[in-house]
């Protein structure tokens, strides 16, 4: 048990790159956090280098409040699982969780109650006498988690290790690594590209984009109070909606129609260099169809008519797709969100997630009324990406005074 | 329709497989008859013996002059065979595994030297073991063959590295093992079949060689097989030795089918499956 300390911690490769600028993070013992971005953000180099498989060009990595910097990675005592799970394939499961105890040459008694114990808690007893090749997907997964548990390193470091099960199994696999780490108490540092991994299993998660951090926080926060553009539109699924607004006249002009705006961000706006141009996000569940809600709420948000595009009934709700006419938003961050994503088709004009209550009578081709909560949308800059409505780390809303 | 196209498509496959075994093995199997022939039936042309001898194994294992040569062969091989093997899977194992500068160079020139003509350089290096004192030695003969199969197992070796993946390595060296460690413990035991296969490459290619042999030795003593073949005389100049030649060509094909043969059930393909995730 231990905790995790990355003081400026950076990565430069010898052809110049830079895969990973100084990371501060401060990980508590028995803390559960997620690393999580696009691929190439750099969160497996992080991991990587707090596990020691690589070199840590600049800064300190302490762990129990120790340099470890220059330490091999069996002197660092923590495990890791791997993407690929990594199996000894010339090793039975038995050896294969027997291997890290073999190697502090333990006596063998020990290690026979230790693998015993860890086989009981991820049900690998049957399995004890088979070779990997003779497992399943889930098994191996189970095998390589034995692997990392049985020796009670100061901590785990997990590099995607669920992102090669069928769905099913991931949803059920999570579960159990949350249960584990609970009960074992370890601190852990889980790399995931899923967010919704992220948002699931961790006390805390850390968003990276270019090998820099864009913010930690736990879950719920980093969902309603994203700091930048990236952090928005990575995190929620489906995503937050971005539109094009433009300043005029203490107004947003958008495709939504005017939107008015508080006082906080009117005098934020008023300053010379303030831009004119902004970008409003807002996330689908802050919709809803105009004739299902009532007066008081109607107050708090505004409405427009558009034209229905695709209806997704997903049972406990409908994801209703709108066409809006209008400029789309555009910002360096939300191109890179939708590379990562492989949508690099997108039809004319801007199009509107919404997820409406399930009672909405909405068909596709109708026009329909849809209401938004004005206290819940978000304003970003689309130069520098920042949230404009985050008010001392709490966004309130365009309304806000 | 579609169980017919595959029964046609087996059928012409296996046709095709066995033109070529027949056309591959004939030469091999009328040595070995010529090897079973009387001297008064040699040349009857018939593929069957019609009178079955043994006489042409008892004269060249009764001659000293073929069983040294073997003893040559076996020993002088196994040698070269095992320092090359040894030697080729660490540069292997390095030029898969690290980027060192003059990585792309190394390759290149053990290509290189894969490509070069052995024969334009079989003066010098007569010249050159004549002037050590290596010339009719065993490591005169060993010296060369390791040269030269040394690019060959780095070729064979390092596709075979390449194939283990990293990650376990890296998942050896979080459960506590040092580089060597992990590398006896788990890298050696599955690229064993890669080991295997390039010994058994390497040592044919050793066994088979005629040229460096024949110019490098001059007596019984460094001289392998294939060069005391060609030294076979008969008792008198009027005896024809084709019996006791291809006797002898059986026989010292013999090593190399039980070589392999052994080997063989070593190679056990996809030893690394299970893993990583495949």
């Amino acid at each position: 048990m231990a905790d995790i300390v990355l003081d400026k911690v950076s990565k430069r490769f010898p052809d110049g790159t830079v895969a990973v600028q100084d990371v501060d993070l401060e990980i508590a013992d028995g803390e559960f956090v997620i690393l999580v971005g696009p691929s190439g953000c750099g969160k497996s180099t992080t991991l990587n280098m707090i596990a020691g498989l690589e070199d840590i060009s600049s800064g300190e990595l302490r762990i129990g409040g120790q340099r470890v910097n220059d330490k091999a990675p069996r002197d660092r005592d923590i495990a890791m699982v791997f993407q690929s799970y990594a199996l000894y394939p010339n090793m039975t499961v038995r050896e294969n969780v027997a291997f890290p105890l073999r190697l502090a040459k333990m006596d063998k008694a020990t290690i026979d109650t230790k693998v015993e114990e860890a086989a009981k808690v991820l049900e690998l007893t049957p399995l004890l006498d088979r070779k990997p090749a003779n497992l399943s997907g889930g098994q191996r997964q189970r095998v390589a988690m034995g692997r990392a548990i049985v020796r009670q390193p100061k901590a785990f470091l997990m590099d995607e290790p669920l992102s090669n099960l069928d769905a099913k199994l991931r949803v059920q696999m999570r579960t159990v690594v949350s249960r584990l780490q609970k009960q074992l108490g370890t601190t852990t540092v889980y790399v995931t590209h899923d967010q919704t991994e992220a948002m699931t299993l961790g006390d805390r998660v850390v968003i990276m984009r270019g090998g820099a951090v864009q913010q930690v926080g736990p879950p719920q926060e980093l969902y309603d109070h994203p700091r930048n553009l990236f952090v928005a539109g990575f995190i929620g699924s489906p995503s937050m909606n971005f539109l094009h607004a433009a300043v005029e006249d203490g107004k947003l002009r958008t495709a939504l129609g005017d939107v008015p705006i508080g006082e906080r961000i009117r005098r934020e706006l008023d300053s010379a260099d303030a831009p004119r141009e902004l970008i409003l996000g807002i996330r689908p569940e802050h919709f809803e169809d105009a004739e299902l809600i009532d007066d008081d709420t109607r107050r708090r948000g505004m409405e427009f008519e558009a034209p229905v595009d695709i209806v997704e009934s997903m049972g406990s709700d409908k994801y209703v797709y709108f066409t809006v006419e209008g400029e789309r938003a555009s910002a360096a961050e939300l191109e890179e969100l939708a590379a990562d994503a492989g949508a690099d088709f997108s039809g004319g004009g801007a199009s509107l997630v919404t997820r409406l209550s399930a009672e909405s009578p909405v068909r596709e081709g109708q026009h329909r009324r849809v209401w938004f909560n004005l206290e819940k949308i978000h304003l970003f800059d689309p130069t520098s990406g920042r949230n404009l409505t985050l008010n001392e780390g709490r966004s309130s809303g365009a309304l806000a005074d | 329709m579609s169980v017919e196209t595959t029964t046609r498509a087996k059928v012409r496959w296996g046709l095709l497989d066995v033109i070529v075994v027949v056309f591959a093995l004939i030469p091999v199997l009328w040595i070995a008859s010529l090897s079973f022939k009387t001297p008064a039936t040699l040349t009857d042309g018939k593929f069957w013996p019609r009178e079955w001898t043994l006489d042409n194994y008892r004269t060249i294992f009764s001659t000293d002059q073929f069983v040294r040569a073997l003893v040559n062969s076996i020993g002088i091989a196994l040698i070269a065979t095992l320092i090359a093997v040894v030697l080729g899977a660490m540069a292997a194992y390095a030029i898969s595994r690290l980027d060192f500068p003059g990585k792309r160079l190394l390759v290149g020139v053990s290509l290189l030297i894969a490509m070069f003509p052995q024969v334009s350089l079989v003066s010098p290096l007569f010249e050159i073991e004549r002037q050590l004192g290596l010339f009719d030695t065993w490591p005169g003969l060993i010296l060369p063959y390791i040269t030269f199969a040394l690019p060959l197992a780095i070729y064979t070796l390092s596709a075979f590295f390449k194939q283990i993946p990293w990650d376990l390595e890296k998942a050896a060296k979080m459960d506590g093992a040092t580089q060597g460690q992990a590398f006896r413990r788990v890298i050696a035991p599955l690229a064993a079949p890669g080991l295997f296969t390039t010994a058994i490459l390497v040592f044919i290619f050793c066994w088979n060689d005629f040229l460096f042999a024949i110019t490098l030795t001059s007596t019984e003593r460094a001289r392998t097989v294939p060069v005391a073949l060609s030294f076979f005389t008969g008792e008198s100049q009027f005896e024809d030795p084709t019996g006791a030649i291809c006797a002898a060509a059986v026989v010292i094909t013999i090593p190399i089918i039980l070589f392999v043969l052994f080997f063989q059930r070593r190679i056990v393909s996809g030893l690394t499956s299970g893993a990583v995730k495949g």
